[in-house]
């Protein structure tokens, strides 16, 4: 699938030189080019020389947030950028993800997972101005005619269903928050009424998520959110 | 403008809330008689039995039948409280038991002969200052008052009877009774159980009829009762109408003001204009001037008298000072938007009046406006008549005067009688004029007076010719002597004043001084006890009283033992009287009505939203205290208060700084910590991940994989500790912010298996939610670890392969997690053990070190709930979490 012309550029912004030079080691052997950044400040200047596909970024730098970064990143750039830190909380995880992360691991970390997030989060990216069919597995979602369907048969969704379907789809292995969901499908004053979420989301899986396609499409991301991702 | 007659709306709030507050206290029924005889205590028992067959938990508290049988036979029955028994001076009184009754709290009270004063060393000194305190804490009162024992009509009774009444109640008690029960009984009537012995028993029968039940006098008594009732009932119906905005009830906008001053009649003018009052329904005001001429000790104390008494009268109380009474008088008039201005008929020196510009009732009148003027005759009956003394200074006694000014007066007189032949006569007078100048500055004004009195007439008789006679035959002689007697008068006179000005300046400027000093020294001192020593000195140097500070403490209660700055200590009795005075915001125990036998007077330490504490001070030897010094005493001790509020504001606001600091210093450390542990520990976990994916493409290095397995299981085991050991840290030092989230349970339950999905891997686990489990607000991370916790711990002390189910419920108000697995179960006596710090299991594997448990119970206490343990019937143990939760069922079909 990885073309041979472009190679793909990871940035990474980490203060820990091991943690670098591991994650240089391991993109490197899944086809990437990687720069690192050792301060926010430096990385957001090799944001914008390196023009990077993915961007790797630890919450703990010596200068500045992380979270402050992301902010600042997010003004400009949309790129897929992994938060990769020690900070478990729930708490923390949400703040970066609803200031622009788009996924969320915690070391210690596997590096075949963190290949395997890496690879989601940046295929939903670039071209979602022209798509007006989204497709992954055999869910397929047609945004102009708002059709929706799983092996080629149609899925009747309500309303709520649908917009709910396509936020996660547009968001394509990103994990969309709580808040996020409920902000973009009720309005900004629902963001507090996570336990609605739960019963849509169930009636929502039980229509897309056919006994033959076994495959979870929907993950749920504990206390977070959930993420679409299907087999691709 | 005419002001349009509609109700003003601080008028109506007044009213309404006069009206919560009567529905808040409780009820006090009056039976109003016009004398003793008419049967009060009877009416009261009688309807006392018939509340008490409607069932109404009520006791006697106190009743005096003066042996009545048919008033004892009704007595029967009724719950009696037993008297209190007080020793005084060798007898016995007994009194009611307040305490004893407001402890039993019943729903109503009787308490007969309201105007009767208590023994000396109760609580309150009259019997209807218990009852207001009954009725504060909303205990109902039936109570019996004569008609002569109300205070504003003292003075219409002597006119009646003749006799001055000493036991009286303040009229604001009748304005607080929701109900006054007339007890009426034709004179005729009265009189005739009066001879058949129902009223009086035996020879006193006799005495009585002859002089107090006298026909006319019983006439007058009974018209002046009803007419209290119809005012009092007419006064209701203008407060009902007041509420029910009725219109017409508006005619009156008249507020009145008396003008008072320490003249013994100013009580009489007080007690008129309270009678004028309550027939017109207005306010009214009492206003004192104070004028740069001091008063002596009697009159500042019948001063403090008349103003309390005014106060207890509903009197709003002003206190002004300035030298010209009518301009002040009519000044206060305007502020207080007063309508008629009530002042006394008094009795002054005709020509200096006219000297003066006319009386003051006339140049009130002049200058008045359109305020009404009432001038009252006051002083008719003689009998309260006592001659004020004016002006006497300094307590220095008169025979000092007399020694100084005599003694003075013959020296200067022989010394001139010597030089007399070289000086002349007439320059003797000069030296005599020296001398009075020189004796005002010391003496008083009236010893100036007679000194410059006898030194004009010794002038006479020893000097101007012819000597040793008191005749004058020369014209020119005869002027100078006039003219000599005036100017005497006239500079002793005025030296007099300027030096009483000159007193009371000093006397302001003492005050002024020694509040400076106290607030200087507040500044100054920068502990709390430094500034309470300081204002204890103060207090002692202003008044030489020894104090005793008590402070609130955490709890809100007065501190059992009194503040180390204090110099004085309190007897267990006397701190009861703080606490009623704190308790109360106002003065008690010595100098004021509540408690005046105490020892010390107790000032509370108030400020505007908080009470501080209690300053009670000790006077020595039965000081008098008069009323400005006592004003001083008050505002110390609002001062003290402020002081005291203040440093423990700056104390709270250290206590949240310091905290502020150290939580800010831990969470570094903690990160600090954490992040240095955990990076090394990701690095070597991601490389052996790596590497294992190396290892995989080359065939050679294929036998290595199990090495890296083993270094993979010790990173993760190493980092649980580390997890572990930050968690124990974090939950026991207290460092937490519970921050609960709505969650699903199951997602709390994947969320925890994924964390120690390593252990789990190897045994079946089950999870059992039941569908329609509501969501539940909880704190996330805090479940969630410890269901992660006793997961892991189940997968270690379990067989591989064995079951591990996890299951949720609720119960009312509880979320409660199960995790049970199929080990070897609890050990003996371990249930409570288990989830001590450091405990390990006879069946432990080896590896851990006895946290997890012991983090699980922390986190429970954290949020509430408990963990618990049981074997289960057939094999293992199930690990039970109770969770206090807020939880929403939401419908499935939405």
């Amino acid at each position: 699938m990885t073309e041979p012309a472009a190679q793909l550029v990871a940035l990474v912004i980490d203060d820990e030189v091991q943690i670098r030079r591991l994650l240089k080691l391991s993109l490197e052997t899944e086809g990437y080019l990687v720069f690192e950044a050792e301060t926010g400040q430096e990385g957001l200047r090799a944001a914008v020389y390196r023009r990077p596909d993915v961007i790797i970024l630890d919450l703990g730098l010596p200068d500045m947030d992380g979270t402050e970064v992301l902010k600042r990143l997010r003004e400009w750039s949309k790129t897929p950028v992994l938060v990769l830190s020690v900070r478990q909380e729930l708490e923390q995880k949400v703040t970066a993800l609803d200031n622009g992360a788009d996924d969320y691991l915690t070391k210690p970390f596997h590096a075949a997972e963190l290949a395997a997030r890496l690879r989601a989060i940046r295929r939903h990216s670039p071209p979602e101005t022209a798509d007006s069919v989204y497709q992954t597995g055999a869910l397929q979602v047609d945004y102009s005619t708002r059709r929706v369907t799983i092996h080629g048969r149609d899925v009747h969704l309500t309303a709520t269903e649908y917009a709910l379907l396509r936020v996660l789809a547009q968001n394509h292995g990103k994990v969309v928050t709580h808040r996020h969901l409920l902000r973009e499908v009720w309005g900004p004053q629902a963001e507090d009424q996570s336990q609605y979420l739960r019963v849509y989301m169930n009636h929502l899986r039980k229509k897309i998520e056919t006994a033959e396609d076994a495959s979870k499409l929907i993950q749920t991301e504990p206390g977070i959110g959930y993420r679409l991702s299907g087999s691709d | 403008m005419k002001e349009p007659s509609r109700p003003n709306p601080d008028a109506l709030l007044a009213a309404i809330k006069q009206e919560d507050e009567k529905l808040r206290r409780g009820r006090l029924t009056i039976f109003l008689g016009m004398c003793a005889g008419v049967g009060k205590t009877y009416a009261m028992l009688k309807m006392a039995h018939q509340r008490k067959a409607d069932g109404l938990d009520l006791v006697v508290a106190v009743v005096e039948t003066h042996r009545r049988p048919e008033t004892q036979a009704l007595l029967e029955g009724l719950t009696a409280v037993p008297l209190r028994t007080v020793e005084y001076r060798g007898t016995t009184l007994q009194e009611m038991d307040l305490d004893a009754i407001l402890q039993r709290r019943p729903a109503l009270v009787l308490v007969d002969e309201l105007a009767h004063t208590n023994a000396p060393g109760s609580r309150h000194p009259k019997r209807y200052q218990d009852v207001m305190e009954l009725l504060e804490t909303g205990i109902d009162v039936y109570s019996t008052l004569n008609i002569q024992h109300i205070e504003s009509r003292v003075d219409l009774v002597r006119q009646i009877v003749g006799v001055t009444i000493r036991e009286t109640v303040p009229d604001t008690i009748l304005d607080q009774a929701t109900d006054i029960q007339l007890v009426d009984l034709p004179p005729d009537a009265l009189r005739e159980r009066l001879a058949e012995g129902k009223v009086y028993l035996g020879a006193m029968v006799q005495t009585a009829s002859a002089n107090f039940f006298r026909e006319e006098n019983l006439t007058a008594l009974r018209e002046l009762a009803l007419r209290v009732t119809a005012e009092l009932v007419n006064q209701e119906l203008r407060e009902v109408m007041t509420t029910r905005r009725i219109e017409g009830a508006w005619k009156t906008n008249a507020k009145l003001m008396v003008a008072i001053g320490p003249s013994p009649y100013s009580a009489e003018l007080i007690r008129w204009t309270r009678r004028t009052v309550s027939i017109m329904g207005a306010p009214w005001v009492a206003v004192y001037v104070e004028s740069s001429a001091p008063l002596s000790e009697e009159e500042t104390a019948r001063l403090a008298k008349t103003l309390s008494l005014a106060r207890q009268l509903g009197a709003q109380v002003v206190a002004t000072s300035g030298d010209d009474l009518v301009k002040t008088l009519l000044r206060v008039a305007r502020e207080e938007r007063v309508t008629q201005l009530v002042v006394g008929k008094t009795l002054g020196l005709r020509w200096l009046e006219w000297f003066k510009g006319g009386s003051l009732v006339e140049r009130l009148i002049r200058e008045s406006g359109d305020l009404d003027v009432c001038v009252v005759q006051t002083g008719q009956s003689r009998e309260t008549r006592t001659a004020s003394k004016r002006l006497s200074l300094d307590l220095k006694p008169w025979s000092r005067d007399i020694i100084l000014g005599g003694a003075s007066i013959a020296l200067v007189t022989v010394i001139c009688w010597l030089l007399r032949d070289v000086t002349g006569y007439w320059a003797i007078a000069l030296v005599y004029l020296f001398l009075i100048i020189l004796l005002a500055t010391r003496l008083r004004r009236r010893a100036i007076i007679s000194i410059a009195a006898a030194s004009a007439l010794l002038w006479n008789f020893l000097f101007i010719p012819p000597a040793f006679t008191l005749r004058i035959n020369q014209i020119h002689d005869l002027l100078m002597f006039v003219m000599y007697f005036i100017v005497a008068l006239v500079i002793g006179n005025l030296t007099a004043r300027l030096r009483l000005r000159e007193w009371s300046e000093r006397k302001r400027e003492q005050r002024t001084a020694a509040l400076y000093r106290l607030a200087q020294g507040v500044v100054e001192s920068t502990t709390l006890e430094e500034g309470l020593r300081r204002a204890v000195q103060e207090i002692h140097n202003a008044s030489g009283a020894d104090c005793a500070v008590l402070l609130v403490g955490q709890d809100g209660r007065l501190s059992t033992t009194p503040h180390p700055a204090g110099t004085w200590t309190l007897t267990e009795k006397e701190r009861g009287v703080a606490v009623y005075a704190l308790e109360h915001r106002e003065p008690a125990g010595r100098h004021t009505d509540t408690l005046p036998e105490s020892d010390c007077l107790h000032l509370p330490l108030k400020t505007v939203n908080n009470k501080v504490g209690v300053i009670a001070l000790h006077f020595p030897n039965n000081k008098t205290l008069l009323l400005d010094e006592r004003e001083l005493l008050e505002t110390f001790a609002d001062q003290v208060a402020v002081m005291v509020e203040r440093y423990w504001l700056i104390q709270e606001a250290g206590r949240t700084q310091l905290a502020e600091e150290s939580e800010k210093l831990y969470k570094t450390l903690f990160d600090c910590v954490s992040h240095e542990i955990k990076t090394p520990l990701a690095v070597i976990q991601a490389a052996t991940g790596e590497l294992g994916l190396v290892f995989d493409l080359v065939k050679e290095t294929k036998g290595a994989q199990p090495f890296l397995k083993e270094i993979e299981t010790a990173s993760r085991r190493l980092g649980r500790i580390v997890d572990n050991l930050l968690s124990m840290t974090r939950i026991e030092s207290g460092r937490y912010t519970l921050t609960p989230v709505w969650c699903d349970v199951d997602e709390i339950i994947s969320s925890a298996r994924q964390q120690v999905g390593d252990l789990l891997s190897r045994h079946q686990v089950r999870v059992l939610i039941p569908d329609d489990l509501p969501s539940v607000k909880v704190e996330w991370g805090f479940v969630e670890q410890s269901l992660a916790n006793l997961a892991a711990n189940a997968a270690l002390y379990s067989e591989p392969g064995s079951e591990i189910t996890i299951s949720a419920q609720v119960d009312d108000s509880h979320l409660v997690l199960k995790v049970a697995d199929q080990g070897p179960g609890l050990p003996q006596d371990g249930e409570t053990r288990i989830f001590e710090k450091f405990y390990r299991g006879p069946h432990a594997p080896p590896g851990g070190v006895g946290l997890g448990l012991s983090i699980v119970r922390g986190l429970m206490t954290a949020l509430g709930g408990t963990v618990s343990a049981t074997n289960n019937p057939t094999r293992g143990a199930t690990f039970i979490l109770r969770i206090p939760v807020e939880m929403k069922r939401i419908p499935e079909s939405l």
